[in-house]
């Protein structure tokens, strides 16, 4: 069981329940299955960006520009629509942009060794300046036959398609850094870069490839947001770098790099949606929402740190009574 | 190791929701209402922190005391579209008959508002509409018409300066229906000769956020050293640019003043200006009564959603403080006229 208790992400799991229960004594029009999943549309543009940001974080990096890349493409998205160009051509354009602007952040990074704070920083207000120039502060429509994702469901359920694949592509990434060369690689990337480019990992690849995906999934989240709100403007996603690492810092991420996983993420992301939710619907004003999610960050990192320090020091413990652990 | 863990969870969440799912639906109780009705009322106002929605949540108090409704304010964090969207979504779910919101945006909130109108929730915009998709709700609540707003600023930031120089506007959010509205009123405005001798220089836009508001208000002091006029038809942009405009020195008589010095007028709450008339850095400015439109959102909701008024053009309703013209085309209610604020009236105004 120790081993169990040591993973970051049980406290995570943890939280999740405790807000769900939370939310129910709150509020008893809150546990609703339906309304619930209906809720979880407005976090998959978040959920997106977090399952890139997890990879950064894990390498050892840190992306503050994906709200402003988001921002960016899905301001292209809209413009190439409403030029005329068929949504595929235009999606693909737009994901290839949002690949283009991570690749730049991770060319910065990693050939230029420079700190990946600031490098996006810089990109952070670069991306949204362009946005604002490409728009000239109007927001524009997109086609009505392309809006609306959000309310699309899978036949005869609740489950809405964006949830379904917000979910695949969580079990995509899982697969690939849980199970993957390139997956160990940027574990190893994060540990220490010392190490890892005396063990043959390609750090500078693995650096410029984990920003290349976390702009891919913000371009991905710009076509969703485009379609939910069915109108694009340059502020689409602002703030949106803060919800997404708080994502990954609640799901277990070390921020340190080197360890976290998605499913934490995703555990992380759902508790989030359940807060939000019981809060909304108590009529908590915002800025106790903000309150209270910024403690929860807090305590879930004091929380997993007195829980990890507990296991390991039953553990050596048992070492030293030098007894043959019998742990199931 | 951490699937019988998660296994559990599941299990733990599917029992509570079980338990819940039997339990009755209590909903939330009346709020110091004398006579309940059991008709719940929400507003939704474009962000938390703005003096001039307090005075808009106090009018649905007002027509709340009279009719003994349920009623809330829950306002999002930062006045973008996203921001409102959760909070109907919660509301919806939360059952109420009347939701009244100053929208943050014309197209985004379509979809969900949609939702609240497909509940058989009466919807009512206050303040801000959803320009050009005025069919996605009831009934609008709005000030005074933009017309009338365009005409009465031109003319008393004119009478300021003489009717001559150049002027800037310092605006909220770039895509805030009603400011547009406005600015484009005033671009109309000015087409008539009287106002030959007024350029507008610049257009900026401050988002209702007192920093960017500020900081955009240097700018337009920096790029236009002659500036005579800055209009600011927002109760953040202006309070802003008088800090800004008292700090430079740069108000008639101030101890930089070019000329006659800059004339800064707009729309705001007389209290957020009070201290700036006092000192004369700000002569005058103007604003209709925002808890009008409270308290004609707080009527008109409980009317409609009864069933004892039928939203169109033409249909008349009346109310015991204010009484309104009748419903205007696109199903429009006017809030009231304009008030000017100067330094001999506005003590008498506490909001």
């Amino acid at each position: 069981m120790t081993k169990i208790w040591r993973r970051p992400e049980t406290t995570t799991a943890l939280l999740v329940l405790l807000t769900f229960i939370g939310g129910d004594i709150y509020s008893p029009k809150f546990p609703n299955v339906a309304y619930l999943l209906d809720n979880t549309t407005l976090s998959i543009e978040t959920g997106l960006a977090a399952l890139g940001m997890t990879f950064v974080i894990i390498s050892g990096e840190i992306d503050l520009s994906v709200g402003s890349t988001l921002g960016l493409t899905a301001c292209l998205f809209a413009k190439l629509l409403n030029g005329g160009i068929p949504w595929p051509i235009a999606g693909i354009a737009t994901v290839a942009t949002g690949c283009m602007l991570g690749w730049v952040n991770g060319v910065l990074v990693a050939r230029l060794k420079l700190p990946s704070f600031v490098v996006t920083l810089g990109t952070f207000a670069a991306y949204r300046g362009a946005a604002q120039a490409l728009m000239n502060a109007e927001s524009i429509r997109i086609p009505p036959s392309l809006a609306g994702v959000d309310v699309l469901h899978l036949p005869g359920t609740a489950i809405p398609d964006e949830l379904v694949f917000l979910i695949v592509m969580a079990i995509i990434c899982g697969v690939v850094l849980g199970r993957t060369v390139f997956g160990r690689w940027v574990y190893a990337t994060g540990s220490g870069i010392q190490s890892a480019i005396y063990a043959g990992v390609p750090v500078a690849r693995v650096k410029a490839l984990v920003f290349v995906l976390s702009g891919f999934m913000a371009s991905l989240g710009g076509m969703l947001m485009d379609s939910r709100l069915s109108m694009a403007e340059y502020s689409h996603g602002l703030g949106l770098e803060i919800d997404a690492i708080t994502a990954v810092v609640l799901g277990g991420t070390s921020i340190f790099g080197g360890e976290g996983t998605i499913v934490g993420t995703m555990l992380a992301l759902l508790m989030l949606v359940f807060l939000r939710s019981a809060m909304g619907i108590a009529n908590v004003s915002a800025e106790y929402q903000l309150a209270a999610i910024g403690s929860l960050l807090i305590l879930s990192i004091i929380a997993r740190n007195y829980v990890r320090r507990l296991s390991l020091s039953r553990e050596r413990r048992m070492l030293s009574q030098a007894k043959p652990a019998q742990e199931s | 190791m951490n699937r019988p863990a998660i296994l559990v969870l599941s299990a733990a969440f599917v029992l509570v929701a079980c338990n819940r799912g039997g339990s009755s639906d209590t909903g939330p109780t009346a709020q110091g209402s004398t006579k309940p009705t059991g008709l719940k009322v929400v507003y939704i106002p474009k962000s938390t922190g703005i003096s001039y929605f307090d005075e808009i949540d106090k009018g649905f108090k007002q027509a709340q005391a009279e009719l003994g409704y349920d009623y809330a304010e829950v306002a999002p964090a930062k006045a973008d579209p996203t921001s409102q969207i959760p909070d109907i979504k919660d509301q919806i779910q939360q059952g109420v008959d009347v939701l009244a919101i100053s929208a943050n945006d014309k197209d985004a909130l379509v979809p969900v508002l949609d939702q609240a109108k497909a509940k058989g929730i009466t919807v009512i915009t206050v303040d801000a509409d959803i320009t050009g998709n005025e069919s996605h709700r009831d009934v609008a609540v709005l000030q005074t018409d933009a017309k009338t707003i365009g005409q009465s600023q031109i003319e008393l930031l004119g009478s300021l300066i003489g009717y001559k120089g150049d002027f800037a506007i310092l605006s909220a959010q770039s895509n805030a229906p009603n400011q547009n509205a406005w600015i484009a009123a005033m671009n109309d405005t000015l087409k008539d000769p009287k106002y030959a001798g007024m350029h507008l220089v610049a257009t900026v836009y401050g988002d209702d956020e007192a920093q960017k508001s500020t900081s955009e208000c240097e700018g337009l002091l920096s790029r236009y050293p002659n500036l005579r006029g800055i209009i600011s038809p927002t109760s953040v942009g202006l309070a802003a640019a008088a800090q800004v405009v008292e700090t430079r020195g740069v108000y008639p008589g101030g101890p930089h003043a070019v000329g006659g010095g800059l004339q800064l007028t707009g729309l705001s709450t007389p209290n957020q200006l009070k201290s700036f008339v006092t000192k004369g850095e700000v002569t005058k400015f103007q604003l209709w009564l925002p808890s009008n439109m409270g308290y004609l959102a707080g009527y008109l909701g409980s009317l409609i959603h009864s069933g004892k008024l039928k939203p169109a053009p033409g249909a008349t309703f009346t109310t015991p403080k204010v009484k309104p013209d009748p419903i205007g085309p696109n199903n429009v209610v006017y809030g009231g006229p304009l008030i000017t604020f100067d330094k001999s009236n506005i003590d008498q105004y506490s909001f």
